[in-house]
């Protein structure tokens, strides 16, 4: 005859249940990741305002429910996002936990201050790496520019930004013109396009100082020399290339752009090209949106793309970056680094490039056939992105005093659109750039 | 007997008065030490800070390093910031005649009584309530040379467009255009203030004198309106001085640095580049010049009062 349920029958049976969820979860995730390990945990994120951060934040509780980590998400202007991650990275005790970084500005005072954590230890521990993260799904040129002179890879890439060149298909057809292969193309159907009379011009573009900086080193990037520091990071922006550079930058904006264009940043020269008043625009691959927006451009559907022309020695176009990094005195870089997987991942990236925010880091999602053919933008977009991340280049010396490098070049760069002479003036403006860039090297 | 009256009247009041004075201080001195400790932490040791840290090499995010009055050297041979202290005297002397002439002529008008008055006077001061970011985004809007309304406004009118912000020449004069609309109001109504609580004596006795309306204002009203002319004249020059969100929101110091006041300067030096040592001499060298013109005008307030 058998006893029924004994005392300690249930008392093990009971142990048994109560020990059944951590085993599961732990069983778990052995077969698949455990997404929900740092569940209850709270991380701030800083990202600069732009239409990625917008996605970032519109899909974030995808990543809160996935994960259980709740997220506060801030999206400042991009100058004062800068100085305030700085500022509260210099006090030592930053508000947050990641951080979205212009790598172009900011990364070697990033990299120097040592205030990002290097995430290639993050990425090796498999307990918190999701299997199907694929790091090798980011393109080459974007985890260079992650990653520190000394090893260190202190972000994870976000977007690239490729300059390209808007080109207006109506104006250029009526003219029956077509998209310019060399930078001596570009200028002479520039000139054959501006017709002052009806307020049509050949070309328009940054003026402004520090902003135009990023369009005369798309000049730059097509001469033999290409870079504004030599192999032993002394600066080279007075040479005759830097000058040939420069003279091209004055007959464009000074010949076929508008009056004013010395005055003028992205934002003017976004006005004019989307009025149609400009058949020509050279800047980042983030404004075709705006440019195909049928509610606010008249341009819109006529926007032609195509990559940077081919200068005298080489064929380049600027290439910019952000890239998430996680606070070294987070005390929550686990929780923070699953962020960086999700806000980084295959479905956000593809995301950007579908919406026309801005170009991934990661190349499978100009792979995705299916996505891009039912994005509102063209083939042509698609391929110029493609085509342009093979011949991109860092378009800005990697230097802590990136801000004031711009300032110094492109006050002078500004003076050559109102008549100054080229030489001159590069030559000023590298005898005062150059004590701060010897100053910051050496305390590198 | 004389000395020896002054020897008791001393012991007297040294055995009284002191003690009282120091009752009298024990007792209150404790009332002055949250004041104290505020105007020490905000005012003094900001400025004292302000001093050491220009005497060193400062970078954020790097080491500092003692370098004396280096950056007081530097400065005097930048000639970027020395072009921003003419930039920044010539924008203040625009912004303050200007406004100070028109908001006067404004006074004497809205002081006369005509129909609509309150609705005219209300719709005048209406700039000085908008929020100068948001005034300045509108303006530059308005000044872009091929899309801005100004220069259609002008075409209408038969006369060239202009470059306004967009060129070196008119960008200073542009922006004091700005200045001008929004802050003319205040001179104004401070004016308006002022010509209100004139008696009417003078000008009824002028009258039988046979004066006319512009000896009246010559001789009368402008000695009497002094005063507040001087309270404007120092309120439109501070406010001038310290002029930066218009300036930055609409030109950011350029084009080149023809816009670039000590303001922009000081900013980009503090929060573009992050030298904090530098910037923290420009903010003691700018604070000598506010000192010094901040003189002038007590002294012209004091002649104005002794002369009144």
């Amino acid at each position: 005859m058998t006893r029924g349920i004994t005392r300690r029958t249930a008392l093990a049976a009971g142990a048994g249940l109560l020990a059944a969820p951590p085993i599961v979860r732990e069983a778990n995730a052995q077969s698949a990741f455990d997404w929900k390990r740092f569940s209850g945990e709270r991380i701030e994120v800083s990202l600069t305002a732009n239409p990625r951060s917008q996605i970032l934040i519109q899909n974030q509780r995808e990543f809160e429910d996935m994960t259980g980590i709740r997220v506060g998400a801030e999206a400042i202007p991009e100058q004062q996002h800068r100085q305030k991650f700085a500022i509260e990275f210099a006090s030592g005790r930053p508000s947050f936990d990641v951080v979205g970084i212009s790598l172009h500005v900011n990364k070697r005072q990033v990299g120097k201050a040592r205030w990002c954590t290097d995430i290639k230890a993050l990425m090796a521990d498999p307990t918190i790496t999701a299997p199907d993260f694929d790091f090798a799904d980011f393109g080459a040129g974007a985890v260079e520019y992650s990653t520190q002179s000394d090893g260190r890879m202190d972000t994870l890439p976000e977007f690239t930004d490729y300059f390209i060149l808007y080109y207006n298909k109506e104006l250029l057809a009526a003219k029956n013109i077509a998209p310019p292969a060399t930078f001596d193309d570009m200028y002479e159907s520039a000139r054959r396009l501006n017709d002052t009379s009806r307020q049509i011009y050949g070309n328009v573009g940054r003026g402004l100082r520090n902003a135009n900086v990023v369009l005369y080193s798309s000049f730059l990037l097509g001469t033999q020399q290409r870079d504004f520091l030599d192999a032993q990071r002394r600066l080279i922006s007075d040479t005759p290339d830097a000058i040939w550079a420069g003279e091209f930058y004055k007959k464009l904006l000074r010949d076929c752009s508008p009056p004013g264009v010395s005055g003028f940043n992205w934002n003017e020269a976004q006005t004019t090209f989307m009025q149609g008043r400009a058949a020509f625009w050279l800047d980042g691959v983030g404004f075709a949106a705006p440019l195909e927006d049928r509610t606010r451009s008249r341009v819109a559907g006529k926007v032609g793309y195509a990559v940077v022309p081919r200068g005298p020695a080489h064929h380049h176009c600027a290439m910019f970056g952000t890239a998430f990094g996680i606070a070294e005195q987070s005390r929550k870089k686990g929780a923070s680094w699953m962020y960086l997987q999700w806000a980084s991942g295959k479905a956000n990236q593809l995301r950007y490039l579908t919406s026309g925010a801005g170009s991934p880091a990661r190349t499978s999602a100009y792979r995705n056939e299916e996505a891009i053919s039912q994005s509102r933008f063209s083939r042509e977009f698609f391929n110029t992105l493609i085509e342009s991340a093979r011949i991109s280049r860092p378009g800005l010396p990697e230097i802590v005093p990136v801000t004031e490098f711009r300032d110094t070049l492109g006050a002078a760069l500004t003076s050559t659109i109102g008549g100054a002479d080229v030489a001159t003036e590069l030559r000023r403006a590298t005898e005062a750039f150059r004590p701060v860039l010897e100053q910051s090297e050496r305390a590198s | 007997m004389a000395g020896s009256t002054a020897t008791l009247d001393g012991a007297a009041a040294a055995a009284v008065t002191p003690r009282r004075r120091n009752n009298y201080a024990r007792r209150y001195w404790w009332f002055v030490v949250p004041c104290g400790v505020v105007v020490l932490g905000t005012i003094i040791f900001p400025w004292i800070f302000t001093i050491y840290m220009s005497m060193h090499d400062f970078k954020l995010g790097g080491e500092r390093e003692w370098v004396g009055h280096a950056n007081y050297v530097k400065l005097v041979t930048d000639e970027r910031f020395l072009y921003s202290i003419l930039r920044t005297l010539y924008f203040t002397a625009l912004s303050v005649v200007i406004p100070m002439v028109l908001g006067l002529l404004a006074a004497l008008a809205f002081a006369r009584k005509f129909p609509m008055r309150g609705l005219a006077r209300t719709i005048f001061i209406l700039p000085m309530m908008a929020t100068p970011v948001a005034v300045a985004l509108v303006w530059t809007m308005m000044f872009h040379p091929q899309l801005g309304v100004l220069n259609w406004l002008l075409q209408q009118v038969g006369l060239p467009p202009s470059m306004w912000v967009y060129a070196p020449d008119t960008v200073i004069p542009t922006l004091v255009m700005v200045e001008v609309w929004h802050w003319t109001p205040l001179v104004m109504l401070i004016l308006l203030g002022g010509l209100a609580s004139l008696p009417i004596d003078p000008y009824e006795a002028a009258k039988i004198d046979g004066a006319t309306p512009f000896q009246s204002f010559w001789h009368i009203t402008l000695p009497l309106l002094a005063p507040f002319l001087v309270v404007a004249l120092i309120i439109r020059t501070i406010d001038a001085l310290k002029a930066f969100d218009t300036i930055y929101v609409i030109t950011q110091g350029g084009p080149g640095t023809a816009s670039e006041t000590i303001n922009i300067f000081l900013y980009l030096q503090a929060f573009a580049y992050y030298n904090l040592g530098y910037a923290s001499a420009v903010v003691v060298v700018f604070f000598s010049i506010i000192i010094m013109l901040a003189m002038v005008l007590l002294w012209t307030r004091a002649r104005v009062k002794a002369s009144g």
